[in-house]
């Protein structure tokens, strides 16, 4: 650490590989295109004008998912919809991450019944929660900023 | 609330060419329900689009009576475009004898209103072209509408019984 | 020595259950594809569930001939939420929350349904000022639902900036519902006999900046898109549906309209005094998509001019029926009367109760005639809620409307009946 100090303004930062790797994960996220129910349609305010999802470095959603990292589960998952959905998160390439937009992903939400899975951690492994019936655009970027800091805080071996 | 006036439809007319294919007419709340028989229905909905000009099947479905008997009733929306004029038709079915004629011959509209009766209630559509579960999987066991399911699956959960809810909870693995 | 090169040998049939997983046995697949689909000559097509251009979660089996759709099996039920049952379980006020979650781009013309209908089987009569607010209301979400249709629409077919453009009008649509009822898409806002409240201090004021921004951009998506000769060639005559072929498969809404049957429920068997206000409704002519989209565009501008009409003549009064039967008591009621405390638990918990018959009320809807059929057992909760909702019967019409097109066209077409999956499943 001493090096900085020696070099003074050179322009030179130090710091782990773990660190700057998980700098670089975080700020390049790219969104699967994936909308399953109402939070889908939150989920389009927060990517189109007034909210504006770029500004975080999401703005590229793929619609195939060998090329996203992060799967934003937004809305009510089907007992019908589950498997289509395990076989989409297998599908997307390591490192992966889970979002659980509103309360019907994350528990079930008011539908407590025969068709609804009650919470998507039944399914695939979630990162974040994200509160709401749906989740105003602005608790979507919170949740998205939360997982941002669990990325860069991500230790280098558990990704081999 | 305005009611939608029914007094346009002739029933003296409607029950004069039908005959006993008419069980009973009931008008409550500003709307028609002609309750007629199984073995009729297809009459009744033939004349309704033919001679009476209800070019519209607006919705079908099914109530589950439980535990009345019979228990089950088969309700169809009629609606006439033409006319300004909706009528209901229903047909009661008893417990041991889910099955009734097909209407997607004279409604097209009937097809998939039919498949999701059959895949929620269990009542069998005689003619139809498709009947096969259209809302849930086609492994899932049992019909959910009926009155035996129960509405709600989990455990509410509150602070006494939480732990207990978490720990029976089938969490996903890598 | 190289291994002996075995001949191909061509199986009986090219489909097995395990390559196709439409949760189909070989025996239904026979009767819905034709039979060169069995030799390989045609190609089976999945499309969907999870495809950016099937508005959601549907799922299509396309058996196509080169470029050309023969058939298209529609599967359904991937957003299958079970509300119909769920509502068994809850009173009649606590359902309202729930008929948001069908059709969610629309979801005060649900809360109308629903209430409408409650309100019928009570046969209650609203305060005028309450309908008019509801009317209001409702001309808001019908333009919300157009507008998140024409910004995925287009989105669609290849124009992306009609897409920003339509979601900055809508933030400004939702600025409302949010002001009135605290959220921006789930408002349940309407109650049974009325309204939750009164509508708060500068609700006109966004409204009237609603009416005065519109018309001009209006005028920018038909810049965009009306004469566009790539829109047009994309549209015009693409995915036609007669007037007879409408009506049979029970379609309803702009869908129908646009195949020149003029059929709208505020028309034909007004609701909420919709008849007080002068309107028209456009009708098209071919039933392509191109007069879909157009009657959807026209609807914005007689939407506009509803809402002036009832914001001109807004009376004054009660937004709740005076029935205690239904209506909570007052807040400051509440405060000093014991009754009023005991009375108002009592209806949170216990709810009203409705007495036993059957009732059937439509709105117009964005969509369609959305249709809400309650069967009441004389208790607080209902026997049967069912809803008609007219994407149901739109998509029904979907292998009709897109037998012989381009594959290309496919989206065009769904975009144009305008589905939303949440109402379609349930």
């Amino acid at each position: 650490m001493g090096l900085e100090q020696k070099l003074g303004d050179m322009g030179v930062v130090t710091t782990s590989l773990e660190k700057a790797i998980g700098w670089a994960r975080s700020n390049a996220i790219w969104p699967m295109l994936f909308g399953l129910a109402c939070c889908a349609i939150e989920m389009m305010s927060t990517q189109a004008s007034r909210y504006d999802l770029s500004r975080f470095g999401m703005e590229l959603m793929r619609a195939s998912p060998r090329q996203s990292d992060l799967m934003i589960v937004a809305g009510r998952v089907s007992r019908k919809m589950a498997p289509v959905l395990r076989t989409l998160y297998d599908q997307m390439p390591e490192p992966k991450w889970v979002i659980a937009m509103g309360d019907c992903a994350s528990c079930g939400g008011v539908f407590n019944n025969y068709a609804i899975v009650q919470g998507v951690d039944e399914i695939v492994p979630v990162d974040v929660y994200v509160a709401g019936c749906p989740p105003r655009p602005e608790t979507l970027i919170e949740g998205i900023l939360k997982l941002q800091d669990k990325i860069k805080q991500e230790p280098l071996k558990k990704w081999q | 609330m305005p009611v939608v006036d029914s007094s346009a439809l002739d029933l003296t007319r409607i029950t004069g060419n039908l005959g006993d294919a008419i069980a009973q007419v009931v008008t409550a709340h500003g709307e028609t329900t002609l309750i007629t028989t199984r073995e009729r229905v297809i009459d009744v909905l033939a004349y309704l689009r033919d001679g009476e000009q209800f070019e519209m099947l607006t919705d079908e479905t099914c109530v589950d009576y439980y535990p009345k008997e019979p228990r089950f009733a088969i309700v169809y929306q009629l609606n006439s475009l033409s006319r300004r004029l909706r009528v209901r038709v229903k047909v009661f079915l008893t417990e041991y004898d889910k099955s009734i004629p097909t209407a997607t011959d004279i409604y097209p509209s009937a097809n998939w209103a039919e498949r999701e009766i059959y895949d929620l209630f269990g009542v069998i559509f005689e003619g139809h072209p498709d009947l096969r579960r259209i809302v849930l999987p086609a492994g899932y066991e049992g019909h959910p509408l009926l009155k035996e399911v129960p509405v709600t699956v989990e455990e509410v959960a509150f602070s006494f019984n939480r732990r207990r809810i978490d720990a029976d909870k089938p969490y996903a693995r890598e | 020595m190289a291994a002996q090169p075995t001949l191909y040998e061509a199986p009986e049939s090219v489909l097995t259950e395990s390559n196709v997983q439409l949760d189909i046995t070989i025996e239904q697949l026979k009767k819905l594809v034709s039979p060169r689909a069995f030799t390989g000559e045609t190609m089976l097509l999945n499309m969907g569930p999870q495809h950016p251009s099937t508005h959601g979660v549907l799922r299509l089996l396309l058996e196509l001939d080169g470029e050309t759709i023969i058939s298209c099996i529609p599967d359904i039920g991937f957003l299958h939420t079970g509300i119909e049952k769920t509502h068994e379980g809850k009173t009649y006020s606590k359902g309202i929350p729930l008929t948001d979650r069908t059709d969610y781009l629309a979801p005060l013309s649900n809360n109308m349904a629903y209430v409408g209908c409650v309100e019928k089987l009570l046969d209650l009569e609203i305060p005028l000022r309450a309908q008019y607010i509801r009317v209001i209301l409702l001309e808001l979400t019908r333009m919300n639902s157009h507008l998140v249709w024409l910004a995925t629409h287009a989105l669609d077919i290849g124009a992306m900036s009609v897409f920003l453009y339509c979601m900055r009008e809508r933030e400004m649509i939702l600025d409302v519902f949010e002001l009135v009822a605290g959220a921006r898409m789930m408002t349940s806002y309407f109650r049974v006999g009325g309204l939750w409240r009164d509508i708060p201090a500068g609700f006109a004021e966004l409204v009237q900046k609603v009416l005065d921004i519109f018309p001009q951009r209006l005028m920018e998506y038909e810049k965009l898109l009306k004469d566009n000769p790539m829109w047009k060639e994309r549209t015009v005559g693409i995915g036609v549906i007669s007037k007879e072929d409408a009506i049979a498969y029970g379609m309803t809404g702009p869908s129908l309209r646009g195949s020149g049957v003029n059929y709208d429920v505020r028309k034909a068997y007004p609701y909420n005094s919709y008849d007080h206000f002068e309107f028209s409704v456009p009708v098209g002519s071919n039933g392509d998509v191109y007069d879909r989209y157009r009657c959807r565009m026209e609807e914005f501008h007689q939407s506009l001019k509803i809402i002036e009409q009832a914001m001109k003549r807004l009376p004054a009064g009660p937004v709740m029926v005076d029935n205690r039967k239904v209506a909570p008591p007052p807040k400051h009621e509440i405060a000093y009367s014991m009754e009023s405390l005991i009375h108002h638990f009592k209806l949170w918990t216990e709810g009203f109760s409705v007495p036993e018959g059957e009732a059937y009320f439509a709105v117009e809807s964005g969509k369609g005639e959305f249709g809400c059929y309650i069967s009441a057992n004389g208790g607080p909760k209902p026997r049967r809620v069912h809803f008609r909702a007219p994407s149901f019967y739109n998509l029904q019409a979907l292998p009709k409307i897109s037998r012989g097109c381009l594959i290309a066209d496919m989206v065009a077409i769904i975009g144009s009946i305008d589905i939303v999956l949440g109402e379609v499943d349930r």
